[in-house]
C-alpha cells in the first residue's frame, strides 16, 4: 500500500511493484493530462513534479513515491481558470499537437521556480529534457520567457485555487 | 515496454540492504535514471529490487579534510548547486552541468551514476580525475581501480558504495572541463577534464571502456609551449569504438581537440 498527495488530494492504493508512476497517475487515478511518449526517459512528456522538482514519471515506480507530493498538469489549472503559464502557452501558440505540452508545461514550472532564466539560452537548456515533434521550440522559449519575473506564476502554480 | 515483474524492498539500513541483496539476481535501485530504462527496454530481469533510497545520512556534502566527502544518494542536481562543490572542485561543477537534463538530474545518484559506469558519464571521469576514493560497506577502493570494463565495477553482489570522498586540491589548482555531445544532454561523444596544480592529470572520458588518465600524455606537459604536443599525443592514446554516433578516427580527433581546450583553459586558471 502506498501513500501520496497528487495536487493536493491524498490517495491510498496498492500498487504492484513493477508499476511505472506515469502508469499510476494515469490508470490508477485517472489523471490522464500526465503522457507517456518514449518510456525510456527520452521525450519528456510524462515529466511531473515530485517533492518540488521534475521528474521523469516513466523513470521512477509508484513504490518509489510513497509518501511524496505529486503535481501533475491537473493541477496547474482548468479550462475556464488558466494557469499563467498555460495562459502564456495558448497566447504564444506555444503547443500544436499538444502531446509534449504537459511535460513542458511541468518543465517550465520547474524551471521558473529555480532559475532566473535570464537568457534564452538558458531556458532552451533547461527545456533541453522535452522533445516537441510538431518542433514548435520556439513558440515555447517565448512562451515560458514571456511569464519569467512575474511572481504571479510561482504564486499561482504553488497554489493554485483547485 | 513495461518493465518486467520483479519484487521491492525498501530498507531502512545499510545492514538491512546487504542482507536483502543476498538474494539471487537482486539489483540495488537508487535513483533509478539509468537502471528503470533497462528495465523498460527488458534488458534486465531482477527477481529483487532493493530501494536504498530510504535509507538516511547517505544524501550529504560534507568538509573531509579539506576536500569532500559526498554521499552516494546525492542527487546530482544537489551535488550541481552544492557551494561546497562550486568553490572546492569547481571542474565537478561545471562537469555537473553537463549531466543530462534537469529532471534527470532531480532523480539520479551521484552513486547510482558511478556504479553503473557508463564509460562516457561525467561522473566515473570525475572520480577518476579527481582521485576519488569510492568508501563501500567493506572497504575502500580508488576510483582509477572501481571499474573492469564498460558498465562494469569491482563491487560485489552485496557491497553498497555509501560514499565518495574527494581529496583537497592544491591552492591555485587550473582545471578545464571540455566536453562533446551531439545534443545538449546526451552523453558524451568525448570529453576531457584536466588539472595543472602539484601534477598535471588528463582524463578522457568516452574514448576508451571506461574513464583514463593519460599518463603518456601528461607525461609531455610543462608549460603552455607542450599543450599541442600534449594534445596530439592525448589523441593517440585513447582507444575509443566507432559507432553510428561517431567514427573511431572521429573520436580521437575529439581527444586531441578537447584536450588542447582543457589544458589552455586549466593553464589559465593555475595561480
Amino acid at each position: 500500500m502506498i501513500a501520496v498527495v497528487v495536487n493536493g488530494v491524498s490517495y491510498e492504493r496498492a500498487v504492484e511493484p513493477r508499476m511505472l508512476l506515469a502508469d499510476f497517475l494515469r490508470y490508477e487515478l485517472g489523471l490522464t493530462g500526465t503522457h507517456v511518449g518514449c518510456e525510456q526517459g527520452v521525450c519528456g512528456a510524462c515529466t511531473v513534479i515530485m517533492n518540488g522538482d521534475s521528474v521523469r514519471a516513466c523513470l521512477c515506480f509508484a513504490v518509489q513515491a510513497d509518501g511524496a507530493e505529486i503535481e501533475t498538469v491537473e493541477g496547474l489549472g482548468t479550462v475556464d481558470d488558466l494557469n499563467p503559464l498555460q495562459q502564456a502557452f495558448q497566447e504564444h501558440h506555444a503547443l500544436q499537437c499538444g502531446f509534449c505540452t504537459p511535460g513542458m508545461l511541468m518543465t517550465g514550472v520547474d524551471l521558473l521556480r529555480k532559475y532566473p532564466l535570464a537568457t534564452d539560452r538558458e531556458i532552451r537548456e533547461g527545456l533541453s529534457g522535452n522533445l516537441c515533434r510538431c518542433t514548435g521550440y520556439e513558440h515555447i522559449v517565448r512562451a515560458i520567457r514571456s511569464v519569467v519575473g512575474r511572481s504571479v506564476v510561482g504564486r499561482s502554480v504553488a497554489g493554485h485555487e483547485r | 515496454m513495461k518493465p518486467p515483474a520483479f519484487e521491492y524492498l525498501a530498507p531502512r539500513t545499510l545492514e538491512q540492504a546487504v542482507a536483502a541483496l543476498g538474494a539471487e539476481d537482486a539489483k540495488i535501485l537508487a535513483g533509478g535514471q539509468s537502471l528503470v530504462p533497462m528495465l523498460n527496454f527488458r534488458l534486465l530481469a531482477p527477481s529483487l529490487l532493493v530501494d536504498i533510497t530510504r535509507i538516511p545520512g547517505l544524501d550529504n556534502v560534507d568538509d573531509w579534510d579539506g576536500g569532500l566527502r559526498i554521499g552516494a544518494l546525492t542527487r546530482h542536481h544537489a551535488l550541481e548547486t552544492s557551494p561546497l562543490v562550486r568553490d572546492r572542485f569547481p571542474v565537478l561543477h561545471a562537469a555537473m552541468a553537463e549531466v543530462a537534463h534537469l529532471a534527470i538530474r532531480n532523480r539520479g545518484t551521484i552513486g547510482g551514476s558511478l556504479c553503473h559506469g557508463d564509460p562516457a558519464a561525467e561522473l566515473p571521469g570525475m572520480a577518476v580525475l579527481l582521485d576519488a576514493q569510492l568508501q563501500t560497506t567493506q572497504r575502500t577502493i580508488p576510483a582509477a581501480e572501481f571499474y573492469d570494463g564498460t558498465l562494469s565495477t569491482v563491487l560485489g553482489a552485496d557491497e553498497i558504495l555509501t560514499d565518495i570522498m574527494l581529496p583537497a586540491l592544491p591552492p591555485g589548482t587550473g582545471w578545464g572541463f571540455e566536453e562533446f555531445a551531439r545534443r545538449s544532454g546526451d552523453f558524451a561523444l568525448a570529453a576531457v577534464g584536466v588539472l595543472i596544480g602539484g601534477e598535471v592529470r588528463i582524463v578522457a572520458i568516452g574514448a576508451n571502456e571506461k574513464p583514463i588518465r593519460l599518463l603518456n600524455a601528461e607525461a609531455l606537459f610543462n608549460d603552455a609551449s607542450d599543450i599541442d604536443a600534449v594534445a596530439e599525443a592525448a589523441g593517440k592514446e585513447v582507444s575509443p569504438e566507432g559507432d553510428l554516433h561517431g567514427s573511431a578516427e572521429y573520436r580521437r580527433h575529439l581527444v586531441k581537440v578537447l584536450t588542447r581546450r582543457a589544458l589552455r583553459a586549466a593553464w589559465e586558471r593555475t595561480s
